[in-house]
């Protein structure tokens, strides 16, 4: 009996030994090794391909220089940037393009729905939710291609054929009539579902306790909403408005397969890929490009660091509380 | 019809479902749109029509990339295992990182943590020249350049290197959304795991990825998704058609041919799209989970 106590406290005392043993010697290893992979990516597809965008934003390279005749040119990429006619509208056009589309689609559409699908039957709640994600599901090819003719002149369009024509409106093709309308609306029904899918998960989680309290307190619909729900979900409303932001900031799919940036759709990211891999004249600018690419990044970084400080992101990183063990 | 807390009366019901089939009504319309013309000759409208403008014209031709064009195949096998390779890659290493960024204290954890999210302001397309000469560099490795089954290998001009970019560029929402899965997991389990003398390593793959499954499933078919569709990164990267991906195919057909078919486009287009819409319908419990999941057992 007392022999089996003793073996259990020997037991006991070699695996607290072993436990620091490990916990001293696996500190460092270990979160290097759960990390080593990530970190590998993110230097091998981000920090390199960054520094070359940087090095090459200095030269001259073009398809007219090819990858051998190139020169550094220093800072002429920027100085021509700078004194661009086309910087200042383009400028204007990306800042209210992700401004618009932000507010009105990316956060603002996305929380109406998870709010309207998360108070009706859930079988109802899910198929709407279902049906606002297709826009994300279906190639942009063809979701653009299903917008062109939402918007084309008699008598193909549906716009013109169903509404404005009953209505006595002379049919016209509304794309190049109302570009950024469109331009807003195909980002937008997209980019609603990110932040929908999140909203919905967030509401849904909320602890049943917080609304039965409000509900006893007769709350109204739209009280609890604004005093309970929003309040709630406050951080993944902050990470969809960042990533979002972000996303928007880079994104050019759609509007190259929808005006390719004319009638006044050109936005920066555009701009830079039309510039370095894509245009008529087959005259790829690598060097004008790259810088157009690298002023991108500073201000994506830049607005980056501006949320989190904005929002506090120190206050997401909990430190771990294993360690006080 | 389960009853919801503070659902309201029928009538409140009934306006919100209102609201929302307002706002609902382009897409609706639009992919009304989509199904009929892959059916019809032309359309004015949602009005199928035949060549000379009369209604009707219904017909399968934009259906016979399925019988006749064997490459429909081939390219949709590659789309899947693009996808399935993202998906397992994604979370693989978002799950590792994830763990270390929310429960082990290192130094430098909390620069990582502002860096993934600050990558995602890194322009990806805009990087595409500078990813090129990465991918040539690693295609030059022996083996893992470009010498294996199935993926082709890792380097310029094989799905395994797209598969790399794609998952370097889904790093940053994978890591975040790991982390906020492993931040709701209890402390008290973890701990009594490790007082037992369980390994980091087994902690991690035993204990807490259990634990947060639905973020895994929400996260695997994000990536899903995003690798099967994604169209820029393998067509800039893989110019061997035996490697070509659907999403490619589909830009053919547009860039191709001289008159477009574009009601055939659409038909490709929804073939793409239905697998997607099944995987979606199965999992979306998950997918809907994303805060609700790993609460259990206090924190």
């Amino acid at each position: 009996m007392s022999e089996s106590a003793s073996t259990a406290r020997a037991l006991e005392v070699g695996k607290m030994r072993r436990l620091q043993e490990k916990t001293s010697l696996r500190s460092l290893l270990s979160p290097l090794l759960f990390m080593a992979p990530a970190i590998v990516l993110v230097v091998v597809f981000f920090f390199i391909p960054v520094v070359i965008v940087l090095v090459i934003s200095l030269t001259d390279m073009s398809t007219a220089t090819g990858f051998n005749n190139w020169k550094w040119v220093q800072f002429d990429n920027y100085s021509r940037i700078a004194t661009h006619p086309n910087t200042l509208p383009v400028l204007r056009n990306t800042l209210m393009y992700v401004a618009l589309t932000l507010s009105l689609f990316n956060v603002g559409m996305a929380l109406v729905i998870a709010l309207l699908t998360t108070h009706i039957p859930r079988r109802s709640g899910f198929l709407f939710r279902a049906l606002w994600l297709l826009p994300r599901l279906t190639p942009s090819v063809v979701y653009i291609m299903m917008w062109k003719y939402v918007a084309a002149d008699a008598p193909y369009g549906i716009l013109n054929q169903h509404l404005l024509g009953p209505l006595g409106i002379p049919p016209t093709n509304w794309l190049p009539a109302q570009p950024w309308f469109f331009v807003i609306l195909t980002n937008g029904f997209i980019g609603a579902s990110f932040g929908m899918v999140i909203f919905t998960s967030a509401i849904e989680s909320i602890h049943r306790d917080y609304m039965v309290a409000a509900l006893v307190d007769g709350c109204s619909l739209w009280q609890r909403i604004r005093y309970v729900i929003l309040p709630l979900i406050r951080w993944p409303l902050l990470f969809v408005t960042t990533y979002q932001t972000l996303s928007l900031l880079t994104s050019f799919e759609q509007i190259l397969l929808l005006t390719e940036g004319q009638f006044g759709t050109e936005v920066w990211s555009l701009w830079a890929y039309q510039r370095a891999l894509s245009n008529y004249w087959g005259n790829f600018q690598w060097g004008f490009g790259a810088a157009l690419a690298a002023v991108l990044v500073l201000i994506g970084v830049v607005m980056a660091l501006v949320y989190m400080r904005y929002f506090q992101f120190n206050q997401l990183v909990h430190e771990p509380k294993i360690e006080a063990l | 019809m389960e009853d919801r807390l503070g659902m309201g009366s029928r009538w409140r019901v009934a306006i919100l479902l209102l609201a929302l089939t307002i706002l609902t009504v382009p897409i609706l319309v639009g992919y009304v749109w989509i199904l009929i013309s892959t059916f019809s000759q032309r359309t004015y409208g949602l009005i199928p029509v035949d060549a000379s403008g009369q209604v009707g014209g219904l017909t399968l031709r934009n259906w016979s990339f399925l019988w006749e064009d064997p490459n429909i195949w081939k390219v949709s096998l590659n789309s899947l295992i693009l996808a399935i390779g993202l998906t397992i890659g994604v979370v693989v290493v978002s799950s590792m990182a994830g763990y270390a960024l929310s429960r082990i204290g290192f130094p430098g954890r909390r620069v990582f943590l502002g860096t993934t999210l600050v990558l995602h302001a890194f322009p990806s397309v805009t990087l595409l020249i500078a990813i090129f000469f990465v991918l040539r560099w690693i295609a030059r490795i022996p083996v893992l350049g470009r010498e294996l089954p199935l993926i082709g290998g890792f380097g310029y001009n094989t799905l395994g290197g797209v598969i790399l970019v794609m998952l370097a560029l889904q790093l940053p929402l994978g890591i975040w959304l790991m982390k906020g899965f492993f931040d709701h997991v209890s402390w008290d389990i973890e701990r009594a795991a490790l007082i037992d003398g369980c390994s980091r390593w087994r902690t991690w793959w035993q204990i807490i990825l259990p634990q947060i499954r639905p973020g895994i499933a929400a996260l695997a078919i994000f990536s899903f998704i995003s690798g099967w569709n994604e169209f820029l990164i393998p067509y800039t990267y893989i110019t061997d058609q035996q490697q070509s991906t659907i999403a490619a195919y589909l830009n053919k057909l547009l860039s191709d041919t001289a008159p477009v078919n574009y009601s055939q486009v659409a038909a490709v287009g929804l073939f793409q799209l239905i697998p997607v819409m099944l995987f979606f319908l199965f999992t979306q419990e998950y997918l809907l989970s994303i805060f609700a999941g790993g609460t259990k057992g206090g924190s």
